[in-house]
Parts: structure tokens; C-alpha cells; sequence
């Protein structure tokens, strides 16, 4: 199995060896391949995918410019709006939704030629840790059919992990992006909270939710960060800070670069020896390149989960409200309208939905307000300036991704606070706004990890310079297949 | 506080009134979509406005400014940091089941509202929101339809909502401060201010008690009042209501009553509904909103004089009485007109009697308003000068006027053509009243008798020989002289 | 099991989530083991700190008054799970 990067796929575009057709053949061929033992999508998207390339060879073939994703297939997580394609945010409650109008993000990639060929896989709302959260179907993780994928943009992971497409766009609120990134084996970037527009984008939590890309490798990441950044008049929390050509800002050494190493984070690690372990060498490694390490304190990180499930979910009962089977979506009747707005709801949200809508509502409601929501935002400055002090002494920090490597479906199903500290070491950064990245770090029990990179707010080029440097050093995403090309003839 | 009429000498009514007001962007409030009344159902919308999956709200710059103005002109403060808050309910002409509005920081604070009377009711706030749909059913009432109809066109429309403190003491005082705050809003130019079409809409809270108590009595809200008609008789109906349950040795109940009209009676509102809770928290797809300084005085700037202004220099500098300052004040367009006239013609006490009487008077049995009519102010002046100067009597004008406003002609050219001018030639007004007094013998003789009526009598004689185009102040001088 | 301070039946009635004694149930004890997380959030002192309710320092983000294209009727009403001519159609309104 040959899988090209896009930027590869792009550069050939442009020599003329291949084409856009030829490029979205080949995705829908691996996904047909692989989609029987992987499940990452919800839906395929052929016909458009190829009319799409026709129409990107015939501009090539006119001569314009080639945009930054010129006839590169990518797959987008299933809560983007897609006009005229069904979007579900891997609900029931959505099952039948089809957008009238397409998310700024999806515009903005195929406005640089990128070809959509399929909707995926994700935890419903963008709640959960694994996928298995998803009203259709679990996603299984590349490297192992056993193991999860991650979530909730389990279906983007697992299609870049297995090397489908070599682009996939997820979002992350508490480390929807991060954590399945790590989990199969891919870059995924949670840019800094404004970066990209959530126009189109169905809300989970709206003062963290974040679009970033998965992809295999680190230019790919700068290339379609580059494409989809940027102010947008139709996104109020849309930063007008200006989107730099990352892929200038790559880096091959850390020369001059101070890394900071999170004491916190390294306590919580140290008991799980093999995870230790592979972290520490990510950061000698790290150190290898020229960069120097210093220790910096998150002090308040602790406070992470707490915070979060307060915010995340009070944004959420509120975000989900309108789906009440009045306008669009499913419906269940009633005698009278608010018994048909009950039935809808409890027939067509998923038992962790339901939670968060309960915990959330409870978190706003009156005389709980203040002693938990207004305090959870206070608790949110606290953690915002614990980021500043650190980077007052880093250029980036590094520190773990996940606390451990990818686990059996339905290990954690059961227990849902066990699946809220899947994010433990992702959550601070999200509520902090600030940009962070898993990048693959190697290998524990034959399963992927990721390290995780973080930067100060608006410095992506200086995340990804780092995450560069350390990927062509290690090449870890290249040292081993996913085992699910084994036994289905595909093989490479 | 005045006594509630018909009431127990020592019962006093406590009102506040919550006013929305419609303002008149070309957009909605978060989107695109524009803001009209009476489009086809479900074609003003948008993702936005149909609270679809991903769709985002980004607020509307003139509705901001509208609502800042709007405070201005009622002696507002406003906030220098203030910001947007979900109002969480479900409701089906809510497309998010969410309402944005402000909650603990609104734009405007304080201000107030003068009455004729001069009693100032006080403000407590003003703040920006975003209209619902509208239900639309089948049938006599909402409830007993089978089913319900929703247009979501006036979803998102931008709302302001002034609150009064419960200041108000009487039905026609509630009144009265509508009528302010719509003169002030057309003044200002943010609304046009309709309660038929629903831009201009009122809740009532409604409390009674004994006079000169300090606490206030158990409220009531009253809803659907949409006619300022209906607001003074839902209070009237409601304060009696009151009394009556108080009489009654019963117990006032603190509830939500609606209007109907029909009957002219309020009716609980039950609402199967759990005591509200709104949870309001700040709306994480908006930022905060801090004007600053420079582009608040900007707008202060461009404000109109206020009718209250107006109706101040009116009675100091033209002489009009407060009654007629005031209803030439009452809608700016009209003000306008009036001055214009008064300027042009440099007769504003003849302007004021125009614009009240006969221009008023063309106009509405043409079923026309001064927007709407073709006369511009330069030819009532011209008209007015007309009469000053002696070309046409005041009777020939009143001739004049409806051709003026109604076509729109000259006033000279209508007097020209129906030979309405007046002879003023001294030679022939003389032949006209020697000719009266020669056929009226009779009456000359019961003049002189001391009949005063007499003269007016060979006055009507003379016109009637003239054709009416005598000039009648020469008439009156060459009778007197002739019978002196 | 620790003690949860949620009224689950008043808080789905205020979600309009009707949920059935077994989840109502569930979803207790579930949110037991959170509030010990959460409980740690009230033992920090925050009374000097500023609520953070947006992480980007962004204010007066406001779009000019300009009227945009709305969607096409049919586009607007095409997900409805039920419609009446132009109008969105649901059950009625019981007050």
C-alpha cells in the first residue's frame, strides 16, 4: 500500500502524473477496502467526490492556480455542515438531516481544490472519548480492530490512521482531536480557540469547540490549517489575527527553542512505567534536536475535569435545546407540542447526551449558578493565566497527549467518569483556548501514542515547527502498517 | 399617586409596563435576513434564524446603535460594558429554544419618561433581544386548534424591551406614557412603532393598594395588549378585577392573565409549565459589547430635538398653547411639516391652525397622511400668504387647501382658475356696498336702531352682489363709514 | 456511593428530557463519582477572580446592517418533519 501525503498527492497533481480523479479513486478505493473492518464513516460521498475531481482537472486543465489542497481527498467528521449531504453529529436526533448550507470550514477546503469524499464516524455530539458514543455504529482503531479509535472524531482518525485519505477534519472541545489522534497513530491539531470559524459547525460547547486537521503527517497539518483559518464575518468568536503560510515556519532542528516540561503531568504519568517511559524519550529526544528543556507548572490543571464538565455541559443543554422535532430532525408525536418536544428528546439522544444535558442544565439552573458555573469560568482564569506564566518560560510545551494507549471497546462504556479522564491531559489547554497537537511519539504495547505539543495563542507555525522537526526525526508514523490492511487482501 | 376611579377612596394602582419595541433595521438582529412585516410565511429566514445545527449569531451594529439612541433620548445611562445572554425556555416559535437577550448587563440603565402632567415615570432598563416566530392556529384560540402553524419570518427581528418601574398609577397614564415613549421612538427614527403590526407591543404588571402604602400588592401581568386602547382597558378591567377580589375577601393571585379583546376581559393564563428558570447564562457565541467614549457622543450628535424639546420652543418662540405643541409634536414627520410651513410662510400661530384644522381635516377624509399626500409644506406657506395678504379670503382658502394637498396644485394657479381672487379695487368694493344699502333699506334703518345683527347681514349683502370676491375687512371699513 | 446534590427529576423537566427511573438512577450514581471532582473546585478560593466566559479578548464584534440573501422557501422548510402550506406544523399549544 502506497499512501501519499496530500502535499505529495498536490505536487504530483501539479507535474501532471496523476490526476484529481485518479487521486479520489484511490481513497474511495482504500475505504472500500478497509470500511467493512474499520466502520469510519456514516457516509460516503462517491458521485460528488468525483464529480468534484473532474471539475478540479478541468480547472487544472484551464490553467488556474492550484489551490493549497489541489485533488486531495479528505474525509470530514460528520458535525460539519455539508449542503445537500446528510449531516448527523452521530445522532439519531439528526439521522435524516440534510443542511441547506455548508460550514465555512468545508467551503474554505474546497475552495482550495480539496475533494470531500465521505462523512465520519463520531461520538454523537461530539461526546465522548471512543466512538462507541456514536447512535450508528463503534469505530474500531486501525492498529488494532479490537481497540477503540478514540473520540469523538474517532471516524477522521481512524481513516487517516489507516491511511485512506492522508487529511480528515475533527473538532476537539475537551481533546476530541487529540486523543484519537494519538490513538491511531496521526497528527491532529486543536488550533487556538477563534483561529478557525464554527460557522455550519454543530455546537457541542461553544466557547471551546475548536475544527482542526488529522493527518499523517505534520506539512499536511500546516497546509490544511492554512486552508481553513482565518476571520470569518459569519463566526462572532472568529479572531481577525492574520493565518501565516505555516509551512514556512517547519522546522528540521529546535535549535533556541526552550521546551517545557509540565511537573504536573509528569507525576500523573510516572505510574505507568511504559508511558513514562515513552515520553521520556519524546523528550530527549526533543532535546537531541537542540531544544531546552525546562520545567514549568500548570498548577491548577487538577482542577481540569471538574471545570470542564461543568462549562462543557452547561453550553451543551443549552446548544442542544433546539432539537425538538419542530423544524427539522427527527420527531416523535405527541398529544401537544412540548409532549412531542419530550418524546422527540428522550427518543432521539443517546444515554451520554442525556448525562451532559442533565449535569449541564443542573449546573445553570437557579442557585446552583453561581456555586458552579460562575465558579467553573473562575477556576477557567485561573487555568488561562497558568498558561501564561508557563509560556513566559517556554517557547512550547510538551508534554503527554493521553494516559494511556488505545483500549478495548467497551472497556470504559460503562464508567463514565473513567472516559472523562481520558482527557485529563488535554482538557486545560482547551478551556486555556490555547493551540495544542498530538503528534505520533511511537509505540507501547504495539499501539500508538501521541505527544502532545502546545503552543501560545496564535503561534500554530511555531507548534508545527516543533512537531516537524520531531516527526522527520523520528518518523514514527512510518515505522510500522496498520494491522487493518492485514487479512483483507489490501494489504501493502 | 392618583385614586383609582370608582374605587375605595383608599385603594391606590401600581403599574409597570414592559414596552418591545420593534427597531426598524434593514437586517435582523443576528443575520442577514431582512426585517419586514407581512412577507410570505417562511421566506425571511435563514440557518440563523431557524436556529439550524452550526448556524451562529453575529449582532447587528445598527440595532445596537438604535437601542443606544433610544436611551439617549429617554435620559438613559449607558453601560459602558455590556453583553448578550441566553434565556433558556422551550417554546415552539423559538427556533433555538434559547432567546438572546441580556440579563444582568443591559445596554441602557435608568432614564425616564414625562408625562403631560409633568410626572416623570422612572426607567430601569432597556435592553436588546431577538424577536420569536409566530404561531399561527387554526380556529378560535391557540388551545383548542388541533394543531399549530409557525412562521419564523419575525424570528430574530431585533427587539428592545423597556422596562418602567411600577410607577404608573392609572390607565391613562399607562396611555399617555406609550404615547411618549412612540413619539419619542418615530422621533429618533429607530421604530416605526406600530401596534397593529405588532412592532410596538406591551405587558402590564398590575398591583392594587391602600393608598399611600409603602409595599406593594400582589402583581399581576398582563399580556397581549396590543392597541394602546386595549392596554388602558385591560388595566381598567384588571384594576376593577382587583377591587372587586379584595371586596370579595379574596385572595389575589400572582399570575400571568391574558387580553382578550373580544370580551374585554383578562383571563389566567395557566401554565401547565414549572415556575420558570431561565437559566441565563452569557451567550458563548457573542462577545461582549464596549462602545466607548467618542462613538457614544457621535450618536448623541446625530439625535433629533425630542418632542418634548420641541414642544417646549414652540409654545416660548411661536406662541402656540401646550395642547397645540403637543400635538403637532406627537410624530416628527408632522412636526417637520409644521415648521416648514412656518418658516416659508412666517406665520407659525396661521401654520399651527392649518396643519390642525383644515390640513388635517382634507387629509383624513382622503384617507391620506402628510407623507402620503402630494401638497408640500411651500404651498400650504403660499397659501397661508395668500390669505395674509389679502389675494383670497380665508373662506376662498379653505376652497383651495384640498386641491393643494390632495393634487398637489399651486394654490395661485387653483385660485386663478376658480376666480377665487378677491377685489380689493376701492372703486368697486364701493359700488358693491352703495347698491346693498340702497336695496336694504329696512336693515339699514334697524341698524341704526341699534340691531348690530344688521351689519352683518349688509355685510352678507355685499359678498353676495361681489360674488364673494369683495375683500371683506374693505367691505366692513366702507359700511361702517357709510353707516357712521 | 457519595452523596449528589441533583434534583434529576426537576432538572429533566427543565431539559425537557423525560428520563426513565432506571436512567434517572444510572445517571445518580454516575454523577456521584464526578461531584467528587467537582466538590474539589468549591475548596479553592476565587472570590477576587474574574469569570471567564470567552477565552479571546474580543469585544464589539457587530456585522453592518446589510439584508443578505435569505435560504429559498423550499430550502428553509425541506427537513420539516411536517408542514402546512408555508408553515412549519406541529402539535398544538396546550396552555
Amino acid at each position: 500500500m502506497t499512501m501519499n501525503t496530500g502535499h505529495e498527492i498536490r505536487e504530483a497533481i501539479a507535474r501532471g502524473e496523476v490526476s484529481a480523479v485518479e487521486a479520489t479513486e484511490t481513497a474511495l478505493a482504500a475505504i472500500a477496502a478497509t470500511e467493512r473492518r474499520l466502520q469510519a464513516y456514516l457516509q460516503v460521498t462517491p458521485e460528488r467526490a468525483l464529480a468534484r475531481a473532474k471539475e478540479i482537472d478541468a480547472a487544472i486543465a484551464r490553467g488556474q492556480d492550484l489551490g493549497l489542497l489541489a485533488g486531495v481527498p479528505v474525509a470530514v467528521k460528520d458535525l460539519f455542515c455539508t449542503q445537500g449531504v446528510r449531516t448527523t453529529a452521530g445522532s439519531k436526533i439528526l439521522e435524516n438531516f440534510v443542511p441547506p448550507y455548508s460550514a465555512t470550514v468545508v467551503r474554505r477546503l474546497e475552495a482550495q481544490g480539496a475533494i470531500i469524499v465521505g462523512k465520519t464516524n463520531m461520538d454523537e455530539f461530539a461526546m465522548g472519548s471512543s466512538c462507541e458514543n456514536s447512535a450508528f455504529k463503534a469505530t474500531r482503531n486501525p492498529w488494532s480492530t479490537e481497540d477503540v479509535p478514540g473520540g469523538s472524531s474517532g471516524g477522521s482518525a481512524a481513516t487517516v490512521g489507516a491511511r485512506c485519505v492522508p487529511i480528515a477534519l475533527g473538532t476537539d472541545t475537551g481533546g476530541s482531536i487529540r486523543e484519537p489522534a494519538s490513538f491511531c497513530g496521526v497528527v491532529g491539531v486543536k488550533p487556538t480557540y477563534g483561529r478557525v470559524s464554527r460557522y455550519g459547525i454543530v455546537a457541542f460547547a461553544s466557547s471551546l469547540d475548536q475544527a482542526g486537521p488529522m493527518t499523517v503527517d505534520v506539512r499536511d497539518s500546516a497546509d490544511a490549517l492554512e486552508a481553513i483559518a482565518g476571520f470569518d464575518p459569519m463566526d462572532s468568536t472568529s479572531a481577525n489575527v492574520d493565518v501565516p503560510h505555516y509551512a514556512a515556519q517547519l522546522r528540521n532542528d529546535l535549535k533556541g527553542i526552550r521546551v517545557g516540561i509540565v511537573s504536573e503531568f509528569e507525576e500523573s504519568i510516572a505510574p505507568d512505567a511504559a508511558m513514562h517511559a515513552l515520553y521520556k524519550r519524546a523528550y530527549e529526544d526533543l532535546r537531541a534536536l537542540g531544544a531546552e528543556l525546562v520545567d514549568v507548572s500548570l498548577p491548577h490543571s487538577k482542577y481540569g475535569l471538574a471545570t470542564y464538565y461543568l462549562i462543557a455541559p452547561a453550553e451543551a443543554s443549552s446548544n442542544l435545546a433546539r432539537y425538538d422535532g419542530a423544524r427539522y430532525g427527527l420527531r416523535v408525536d405527541g398529544p401537544d407540542v412540548f409532549s412531542m418536544f419530550d418524546e422527540t428528546r428522550a427518543a432521539g439522544f443517546g444515554p451520554e447526551v442525556k448525562r451532559r444535558i442533565i449535569l449541564g442544565t443542573y449546573a445553570l439552573s437557579s442557585g446552583y449558578y453561581d456555586a458552579y458555573y460562575v465558579r467553573a469560568q473562575k477556576v477557567r482564569t485561573l487555568m488561562k493565566k497558568d498558561f501564561d506564566e508557563a509560556f513566559a518560560r517556554c517557547d512550547v510545551i510538551a508534554c503527554p497527549a493521553v494516559s494511556c494507549p488505545p483500549f478495548q471497546l467497551g472497556a470504559k462504556s460503562q464508567d463514565p467518569v473513567a472516559m472523562y479522564l481520558m482527557d485529563f491531559f488535554t482538557i486545560p489547554m482547551s478551556l486555556a483556548g490555547v493551540p495544542a497537537m498530538s503528534v505520533p511519539a511511537g509505540y507501547v504495547d504495539d499501539l500508538p501514542v501521541g505527544l502532545q505539543l502546545v503552543a501560545p495563542a496564535f503561534e500554530e507555525g511555531r507548534m508545527f515547527g516543533v512537531a516537524h522537526a520531531y516527526e522527520q526525526a523520528t518518523r514514527h508514523a512510518w515505522a510500522r502498517t496498520p494491522i487493518v490492511y492485514a487479512g483483507d487482501g489490501h494489504a501493502a | 399617586m392618583s385614586k383609582v376611579i370608582g374605587a375605595p377612596a383608599d385603594t391606590e394602582a401600581v403599574i409597570g409596563l414592559e414596552v418591545h419595541v420593534e427597531l426598524l433595521t434593514a437586517s435582523k438582529m443576528f443575520c442577514g435576513c431582512r426585517n419586514a412585516f407581512g412577507a410570505p410565511p417562511n421566506t425571511l429566514v435563514c440557518p440563523v434564524c431557524l436556529g439550524m445545527p452550526g448556524s451562529l449569531p453575529v449582532a447587528n451594529a445598527k440595532a445596537v446603535e438604535y437601542l443606544c439612541k433610544a436611551g439617549m433620548a429617554l435620559g438613559c445611562t449607558i453601560a459602558e460594558y455590556s453583553k448578550f445572554d441566553r434565556k433558556n425556555y422551550f417554546y415552539p416559535d423559538m427556533p433555538k429554544n434559547y432567546q438572546i437577550s441580556q440579563y444582568d448587563m443591559p445596554l441602557t440603565t435608568g432614564g425616564s419618561v414625562t408625562l403631560p402632567s409633568g410626572k416623570r415615570v422612572n426607567l430601569t432598563r432597556i435592553h436588546l433581544e431577538e424577536d420569536t416566530g409566530k404561531n399561527v392556529h387554526a380556529g378560535e384560540s391557540i388551545a383548542r386548534s388541533a394543531y399549530t402553524l409557525v412562521d419564523y419570518n419575525r424570528a430574530g427581528v431585533p427587539l428592545m424591551e423597556i422596562v418602567s418601574e411600577p410607577e404608573i398609577s392609572s390607565a391613562r397614564e399607562a396611555e399617555e406614557y406609550l404615547a411618549e415613549l412612540k413619539a419619542v421612538m418615530s422621533y429618533i427614527g429607530v421604530s416605526d412603532v406600530k401596534m397593529h403590526e405588532g412592532s410596538l407591543r406591551c405587558d402590564a404588571n398590575v398591583s392594587i393598594r391602600p393608598a399611600g402604602a409603602r409595599e406593594l400588592g400582589t402583581k399581576v401581568e398582563i399580556k397581549n395588549l396590543n392597541s394602546f386602547r386595549s392596554v388602558g382597558r385591560a388595566i381598567e378591567y384588571e384594576i376593577e378585577r382587583m377591587r372587586a377580589c379584595v371586596r370579595e375577601g379574596e385572595r389575589i393571585v400572582q399570575e400571568t392573565r391574558g387580553w382578550d379583546e373580544g370580551s374585554g376581559t383578562t383571563h389566567s393564563m395557566r401554565s401547565k409549565e414549572l415556575a420558570h428558570d431561565y437559566r441565563y447564562f452569557p451567550d458563548p457565541d457573542l462577545v461582549p459589547l464596549e462602545l466607548g467614549r467618542a462613538l457614544l457622543s457621535r450618536w448623541r450628535t446625530e439625535l433629533p430635538e425630542l418632542p418634548a424639546a420641541k414642544r417646549t420652543r414652540y409654545v416660548r418662540d411661536f406662541g402656540l398653547s401646550e395642547y397645540d405643541a403637543g400635538v403637532l409634536t406627537s410624530e416628527r414627520s408632522d412636526a417637520d411639516f409644521f415648521e416648514a410651513v412656518a418658516a416659508a410662510s412666517g406665520n407659525p400661530k396661521q401654520a399651527a391652525n392649518w396643519m390642525m384644522g383644515d390640513v388635517r381635516k382634507v387629509l383624513d377624509r382622503a384617507e391620506m397622511t402628510l407623507a402620503s399626500a402630494r401638497g408640500r409644506p411651500e404651498q400650504v406657506a403660499a397659501l397661508i400668504t395668500l390669505v395674509a395678504n389679502g389675494t383670497i379670503s380665508g373662506k376662498a382658502a379653505k376652497e383651495v387647501i384640498e386641491s393643494v394637498m390632495i393634487d398637489g396644485r399651486q394654490p395661485a394657479d387653483v385660485v386663478a382658475e376658480r376666480g377665487l381672487a378677491q377685489t380689493s379695487d376701492a372703486g368697486a368694493v364701493a359700488a358693491f356696498v352703495d347698491q346693498a344699502l340702497h336695496a336694504n333699506a329696512d336693515s339699514v334703518a334697524s341698524y341704526k336702531a341699534g340691531k348690530e345683527k344688521a351689519f352683518e347681514f349688509l355685510v352678507g349683502q355685499v359678498m353676495k352682489l361681489s360674488r364673494g370676491k369683495a375683500n371683506v375687512e374693505m367691505v366692513r371699513g366702507l359700511l361702517k363709514e357709510r353707516l357712521g | 456511593m457519595p452523596e449528589v446534590p441533583i434534583d434529576i427529576a426537576h432538572v429533566a423537566k427543565l431539559a425537557r428530557l423525560p428520563l426513565s427511573a432506571e436512567e434517572a438512577e444510572r445517571f445518580s450514581s454516575q454523577f456521584g463519582r464526578l461531584f467528587e471532582f467537582i466538590r474539589e473546585l468549591q475548596a479553592l478560593d476565587v472570590e477576587h477572580v474574574h469569570p471567564t466566559a470567552q477565552v479571546i479578548p474580543l469585544h464589539n464584534v457587530l456585522r453592518t446592517d446589510e439584508v443578505r440573501p435569505c435560504l429559498d422557501h423550499e430550502a428553509a422548510i425541506q427537513n420539516a418533519p411536517a408542514t402546512e402550506g408555508p408553515y412549519f406544523k406541529m402539535p398544538r399549544i396546550l396552555e
